[in-house]
């Protein structure tokens, strides 16, 4: 992972010490609060309904196991003992204090954290694939061109103050496991028929009021190029996007309305003018990033120790754990571990301080002291050794967070929703409660197979509703909370919007609802193991849709 | 539950008091008749049409240094005289969320917000 | 509205003159981006040095062909949120080269000034006289900055690679 020099911790001190300035500045009424809403926002610092909201940026989803650690003290010292991981790999804490925050952040600058740019409209935290570095299916470690983005757009003086903000996501494996076509600006680093590695890159992506997948608007830029090709389409945003209407500021607007030809042309023109200065990429600027990601040092072990099996015939719930949770490394011997936290009849991606601690120290006598994020709100580590799997998953079992449910029915995708955010219209945590108790049945969710239930509380869509398999949109319907249905969404390398399936229907009613839809799949796939999406495909929503509004 | 933030022009048809959170720690609190910001809603200064209302929000908005986000919320009013929530937002927020907190020392109870009965305004 | 030059509060040498006012001789003037275009050819004609108000909605590059002849240039934030002059000004130094007055103009406030020092402003016209006072103070608030940009800070991506060039470790 990355290591800080004492530039980057430079930096992020300075950080807290101009905004321990500010805030004392808007405590004594120096600064109104319009003046310091954007300065506490490119903080992370949002109003919610009880109290300010701190978002805490997890650099691509990657987290050595003191930063953990911190995480969870400052959940203890300053929250209510816990945090909330985000689908942008981000924590949140729900209960902060504006008048102790900056103490807050300068516990976290002490391990390099900030919630610099996880807010505002700026270039927010770039993500990754959660198993960046050690999966069987990718090119390069994406993280290296994440961290270098990552930096180049860290306070940039051009594009702090742009249009609404902006998003980038990057992933070199074949799978896509980062969800980059709804990114305002994706990165996919592939090989070419000449063998060459270079990126895919597609803007405009985004969901929200008007929802829309990521065009291509460079087939194949070279490595050299990054840099200076990301700040031509900045700086096209910059200029062009507009500013007259909040709800059509981002960029996947301009593309729409402009046509993706015509936008790469504007970004052309100006990368032309740029792409030999300094931003360049020499090999010694990729080395130099490159060089300061520390990887394990690996052992050589034997694949599927003899042990393991055994293990697996002598306990079903391992066995359980071991089909669900783990997950081929790229090294033989190694493991990737799934942690879900989505226990039954819990808020999705919320870990209490005692489970953040745990999985730190499990982190650093399992996985070289690290800890992955994934933008389904789960958390990963990513270097076990095939012999330590046993023991581990006692231990995650001891926590709370060894249930196998990752990817199947009750590992549900869920912004906080009403119960928490200001921008909500409805609540989304006790529908995914709800649903969880529903389908609490392992063996039915093991049926079913995968199925990404996604849950947004208001047309925002931080639960990412429009690409789930099955997507909720909380609606306020005469001061009533309402549902919108939609079926067939991807996030993958097959991104797609999925469809409304009709009319929306009441809180008592969802949980009900989802039973129907994944009764009505039982009935219609033609295999056991033609998966959810894939019937949805084959018959299309309308069989779905007559089951559910038979009796409604 | 439309999210009041997005309010433009006032409109009051029914009793409303104006709601913000506090600067120093996001508090939920209340607009007073005399000018302060008090956590109970039963303090609240209540008012029934939109020129009431354009006054509070014009003493909140000028009050920025101890309360943040003004925004003018519906109240019902018991027949004994207490004020109550006048939709589930405002019960959410006066409550708190509707869900046990993972952590919490004293968890907070489940609630639900279908029997009339006021919840405890938080400590 | 206190301009700062030089990391200090100083005189407006300028005169800005408004829509169709007559154009005084021989003092600084500025003058707003329509009559600049339409009278042009006069104006970098007289005697007295020339600056232009240029809106944030407009390509910096209808000023090309007149930089060489422009002392200063005034760029505009309508709000302190509304970012696009940064991008002018980067235009301006970076890809066009000018090298004369760069002006901030509209909603300054302090806690752009860094961000506007290193987009290559180098005149501020402060909206409040109290972070007028605190230019260089707010400035110097960052001592790394990770891009290359105008204000000639070396970034801490070069800094890196020649200290690992020098042998020393950071």
């Amino acid at each position: 992972m990355y290591l800080y020099d004492a530039f980057d911790r430079t930096l992020v001190a300075e950080r807290v010490a101009e905004f321990r300035d500010q805030v004392a500045r808007r405590l004594s009424g120096e600064l109104t609060e319009e003046e310091f809403k954007p300065l506490r926002l490119m903080n992370g610092v949002y109003l919610q309904l009880h109290a300010y909201m701190l978002r805490t940026a997890i650099p691509y989803g990657t987290l050595s196991s003191a930063q953990l650690r911190m995480l969870a003290a400052v959940a203890r010292k300053y929250d209510r003992g816990y945090g909330h991981f985000t689908t942008r790999q981000n924590i949140q804490y729900h209960w902060i204090k504006l008048a102790e925050l900056p103490d807050a952040m300068a516990d976290l600058a002490s391990v390099g954290m900030h919630g610099m740019q996880t807010s505002g409209n700026c270039v927010r935290n770039i993500t990754t694939d959660q198993w960046a570095g050690v999966a069987p299916d990718e090119i390069e470690d994406p993280r290296i061109f994440a961290e270098l983005i990552r930096q180049h757009v860290t306070l940039h003086p051009e594009f702090s103050f742009m249009p609404r903000k902006f998003k980038i996501a990057v992933g070199t494996a074949t799978n896509d496991r980062a969800a980059l076509r709804i990114h305002d600006l994706a990165l996919r680093l592939y090989r070419n028929g000449a063998g060459e590695t270079g990126f895919e890159v597609m803007v405009g992506g985004g969901l929200g009021r008007t929802p829309f997948l990521a065009k291509t608007i460079k087939p194949f830029l070279q490595k050299r190029d990054v840099l200076s090709y990301v700040e031509a389409i900045l700086r096209t945003y910059n200029q062009f996007g507009r500013r007259d209407n909040i709800y059509k500021a981002r960029v996947k607007i301009l593309v729409h309305e402009l046509g993706p030809e015509a936008f790469a042309k504007e970004v052309d023109a100006e990368w032309r003018s740029i792409k030999d200065g300094n931003l360049a990429l020499d090999a010694a600027a990729v080395a130099e990033i490159a060089g300061r990601f520390r990887y394990p040092d690996y052992e050589k072990l034997d694949d599927n120790p003899r042990e393991l099996a055994a293990a697996r015939r002598a306990d079903r719930g391992f066995d359980a754990w071991m089909g669900n949770c783990v997950a081929n490394h790229k090294l033989p011997g190694y493991a990737i571990v799934t942690a879900s936290l989505k226990p039954e009849g819990g808020t999705p991606g919320d870990a209490t301080a005692t489970q953040m601690d745990a999985i730190a120290d499990l982190a650093d006598r399992t996985s070289f002291g690290e800890i992955r994020v994934g933008h389904e709100q789960n958390l990963v580590l990513p270097h076990v050794a095939q012999r330590d799997l046993v023991a581990l998953w006692r231990e995650l079992d001891a926590v709370g967070i060894a249930v196998p449910n990752v990817n199947l029915v009750s590992d549900i995708i869920s912004c906080p929703g009403l119960d928490y955010c200001s921008l909500a219209n409805a609540r989304s945590i006790p529908i995914a409660q709800e649903i969880t108790r529903r389908f609490h049945n392992l063996d039915l969710q093991r049926d079913l197979g995968r199925l990404h239930v996604n849950i947004s509380g208001c047309i925002n869509a931080c639960g990412h509703h429009h690409v789930g398999h099955i997507g909720i949109l909380g609606v306020d319907k005469n001061g009533e909370e309402f549902y919108q249905i939609t079926l067939g969404g991807k996030a993958d390398q097959n991104a797609t919007l999925g469809t409304l399936i009709g009319p929306a229907v009441p809180y008592a009613e969802v949980a009900d609802v989802v039973e129907d839809i994944a009764a009505a799949y039982l009935e219609l796939r033609q295999r056991p193991d033609e998966l959810f999406i894939d019937t949805v495909k084959r018959t299309g929503v309308e069989p779905f849709r007559e089951r559910v509004y038979a009796a409604r | 539950m439309t999210s009041p933030l997005e309010q433009k022009k006032i409109k009051v048809t029914g009793p409303v008091v104006v709601t913000a959170n506090r600067a120093g720690d996001g508090a939920v609190v209340y607009r007073r008749a005399d000018g302060g910001w008090s956590n109970e809603l039963d303090a609240a200064a209540v008012v029934t049409d939109a020129a009431g209302a354009q006054r509070l929000m014009t003493g909140a908005l000028g009050d920025d240094r101890h309360a943040v986000g003004p925004y003018i919320a519906p109240v019902k009013l018991a027949p004994g005289g207490q004020v109550r929530p006048g939709n589930l937002r405002e019960l959410i927020r006066r409550g708190g969320p509707t869900i046990e907190l993972p952590a919490a020392p004293r968890a907070m109870p489940k609630r639900d917000y279908r029997i009339a009965e006021p919840v405890h305004s938080q400590a | 509205m206190p301009l700062v030059e030089s990391g200090r509060i100083v005189e407006d040498r300028y005169r800005r003159v408004v829509d169709d006012a007559p154009i005084p001789e021989r003092v600084p003037i500025i003058v707003p981006a329509s009559r600049f275009l339409a009278d042009a050819d006069e104006l970098i004609r007289r005697d007295g040095s020339l600056g232009v108000l240029w809106p944030n909605d407009r390509r910096v590059a209808e000023l090309a062909p007149w930089l060489g002849h422009l002392a200063l240039i005034a760029l505009d934030f309508p709000k302190f949120r509304d970012g696009r002059a940064y991008s002018q000004a980067r235009q301006l130094r970076e890809t066009y080269g000018f090298a004369g007055t760069l002006r901030a103009t509209g909603d300054v406030l302090r806690d752009q000034f860094h961000f506007l020092v290193r987009a290559g402003f180098d005149s501020f016209a402060v909206k409040k006289p109290a972070d007028a006072a605190v230019f260089a103070e707010s400035v110097a608030r960052y001592s790394v900055s990770y891009q290359p940009s105008a204000d000639g800070r070396v970034p801490a991506l070069r800094r890196r690679v020649r200290a690992a060039e020098s042998g020393k470790t950071v």
